[in-house]
């Protein structure tokens, strides 16, 4: 017994925001920094009542360029690590996510997508992030996002964004909407010991052996942190296996930058998450990701029930896409649609997996997500 | 049987990245130099000392030293290094950076870790431009200098930096030339034996990319402007501290006590800690 707060076992009340900060505490997250930002905020504030108490660090920093900075710094000081933020704040942090990928720092970001572009919508819902957490910082690398459709999503996807971080040492996007962030639902916290924690490697050499990115046969090097008497180097600059800058060597830099890509390609198997739902048969597949998931979930009940032969593959993880799940149900379905919350993001990518299957795009930007019946009329022109 | 000569201080460079960057008559091995003094009369822990920067021809010192050390995007090493600190208290964090680096891109970074008085380290080398990239207007540049972006001279009034430190909150401030290696080297040395956020700025020759666009083409001649024109005025007014052709005023400016951040930080955390375990 550690005497703190924990929250009990069993059913709760709460936002996908505060599920989302619970999450993190139960999945060791000791560090969080942040600025404020709607609809993102409530994890800040839950965050500065509860890291406390688990002597955990809570810093407001003075902005969203501050924070992943001072997140990138926690980790490497040897605590888990998480900031927090919607759209605009998450284009600030685009630059040091790419020294995360680059200096291979295990830290979580959440992005609670509101309307873009710019200011945008604050308290409305959006998935106008998702090709940003792909490409938002400049340089080739590769990511993992994923997709809460749900506020007890928002507590699991959070313990298993720590987890893949910490395993790949790479920076993990959880990209929520405003929806998932501010709706309150019923979360079943699972028994301590039933949560599944990761944590990151540590080198098992002496430290005049230790190279800080000497990968291992799964491509992840093992992670000495500052204070352990390994004396390393990280830097942002192109590196050899030592961390020594070497910025004008192209075999350098092709190995590396290969390398953080394959570590996330070649275990994409690992780290790819979906849910099937009444596939096997199904002549129209709906594939959806967040909030849209679920209207997309009742639409394709519906469907049922007026004799079509509907499915629907969600999304949990967004990168690395899920390219095989999207082939395999293309070939063996008539039609996809496809339901987003913006002008037209993860479509593309489910139209470069289907090779020939025809793909309908729902586009919907504003106040509002998809409706049942909105997704449901597509399916039926499709059927 | 010739015997191998290592220099005394080896082991607090990371010989395997030498040979350094730096250009002929270039300030920044003196700071080095300065630094890893302050560290071996202080006899420093180096498997506790973590060394930070961020871009620039002086961000290279963090690899240089033979500690633990990350070299961190434009602007970013005090937000970075303020995670490394609260994240473990235990480590000397000392951030050894640019001009540019720390006041223009980085510049709010600096007046808020100053005002939360993180215990964090910041040499700054100012060489009033920003050599690594060719020699551009920086927010240091005297009125009037030559630089390859004011090729008809500066019209943007400098920083002060000494006095942008002290009225942010630094309680240790400082400013030496290069030219006064054993004041820096004390200064740095003080500097370490301090709780909260503290600030010495170095002014620095970079004759290949400044100097020889204002009439001080060698490091020496650059030197010779810090002979000439430095005078010590210990805690004296750092908004009066002015740098320029005539005048270059140095000294310790500012040396008070303040609680840090992060002592407050954890004495507020092991409070809620003893509320919450009695609840």
């Amino acid at each position: 017994m550690t005497g703190k707060r924990t929250l009990p076992t069993g059913a709760h009340f709460m936002s996908g925001d505060i599920a989302c900060a619970e999450g993190a505490i139960a999945a060791g997250c000791r560090f969080f920094a942040g600025y404020p930002i709607t609809p993102a905020t409530e994890i800040a504030e839950h965050l500065s009542e509860r890291m406390p108490e688990f002597g955990g660090i809570y810093i407001q920093m003075e902005d969203e360029i501050a924070s992943i900075a001072a997140v990138l710094g926690a980790s490497y000081a040897g605590l888990k690590a998480m900031t927090a933020t919607s759209g605009p704040g998450f284009s600030l942090m685009q630059e040091n996510i790419g020294l995360a990928v680059m200096t291979e720092t295990p830290c979580v970001i959440v992005d609670i997508m509101r309307g873009g572009p710019s200011t945008g919508q604050p308290t409305l819902p959006g998935q106008q992030d998702v090709m940003q957490a792909k490409w938002g910082s400049h340089g080739d690398y590769g990511i993992i996002a994923l997709a809460p459709s749900s506020v007890q999503e928002m507590f699991n996807l959070t313990i298993e964004a720590f987890n893949l971080a910490e395993t790949y040492r790479v920076p993990t996007l959880l990209m929520g909407d405003e929806i998932v962030a501010h709706m309150w639902e019923k979360v079943v916290i699972p028994p301590t010991s039933e949560i599944r924690i990761v944590n990151r490697k540590k080198p098992h050499v002496s430290p005049s052996e230790y190279a800080p990115f000497m990968p291992e046969d799964d491509l992840v090097p093992p992670m000495a942190c500052f204070g352990e008497g390994y004396r390393f180097h990280a830097t942002g600059l192109t590196h050899d296996e030592r961390g020594y800058p070497r910025t004008q060597n192209s075999e350098v830099q092709t190995r590396l930058v290969r390398r953080l890509c394959e570590k996330i390609n070649k275990n994409a198997d690992k780290i790819i998450k979906v849910e099937e739902v009444m596939l096997e048969d199904a002549d129209v597949v709906v594939v959806a990701y967040g909030i849209v998931a679920r209207a997309a979930l009742s639409a394709v009940r519906k469907a049922r029930e007026a004799g079509i032969k509907a499915g629907l593959l969600r999304l949990i993880t967004l990168w690395p896409f899920p390219e095989k799940h999207v082939a395999r149900i293309a070939g063996q379905a008539k039609a996809i649609v496809v339901p987003e919350m913006n002008c037209g993001q993860i479509v593309r990518e489910v139209e470069r997996a289907v090779k020939g299957t025809p793909v309908s795009f729902l586009s919907k930007l504003g106040e509002d997500p998809h409706t049942p019946h909105e997704i449901l009329d597509v399916v039926r022109r499709c059927s | 049987m010739v015997q191998e000569v290592v220099h005394p201080f080896a082991k607090y460079l990371r010989s395997a990245m030498m040979p350094h960057i730096w250009c002929p008559g270039c300030g920044n091995g003196i700071v080095l130099n300065c630094f890893v003094h302050a560290l071996d009369e202080l006899q420093k822990d180096l498997d506790k000392l973590v060394v930070v920067s961020g871009i620039g021809c002086i961000g290279r010192t963090a690899g240089y030293t033979n500690a633990d050390s990350f070299h961190t995007t434009h602007g970013r090493a005090i937000a970075f290094a303020t995670g490394v600190k609260l994240a473990n208290p235990e480590l000397e964090v000392v951030i050894i950076s640019g001009d540019g680096d720390l006041f223009a891109i980085g510049g709010n970074h600096f007046i808020h870790a100053a005002r939360r008085n993180i215990g964090i380290k910041v040499i700054c080398a100012n060489n009033f431009n920003y050599g690594m990239t060719g020699g551009q207007q920086g927010p240091t540049t005297p009125l009037e200098a030559s630089t390859t972006t004011t090729p008809y001279g500066n019209i943007e009034h400098p920083f002060n930096l000494v006095h942008l430190a002290a009225a942010s909150g630094a309680t240790y401030v400082a400013r030496w030339t290069t030219l006064h290696v054993r004041r820096l080297t004390q200064s740095i040395k003080r500097m370490l034996q301090k709780e909260g956020f503290c600030f010495i700025e170095v002014v620095s020759p970079c004759p290949e990319i400044f100097g020889r666009r204002n009439k001080m083409r060698t490091g020496l001649e650059m030197m010779e402007w810090f002979r000439r024109a430095s005078v010590v005025e210990n805690f004296s007014d750092p908004s009066k501290a002015e740098i320029s052709p005539e005048k270059i005023v140095v000294g310790e400016f500012v040396n008070t006590e303040k609680v840090s951040y992060e002592r407050l930080l954890h004495e507020k955390i092991a409070q809620i800690n003893e509320k919450v375990m009695g609840w």
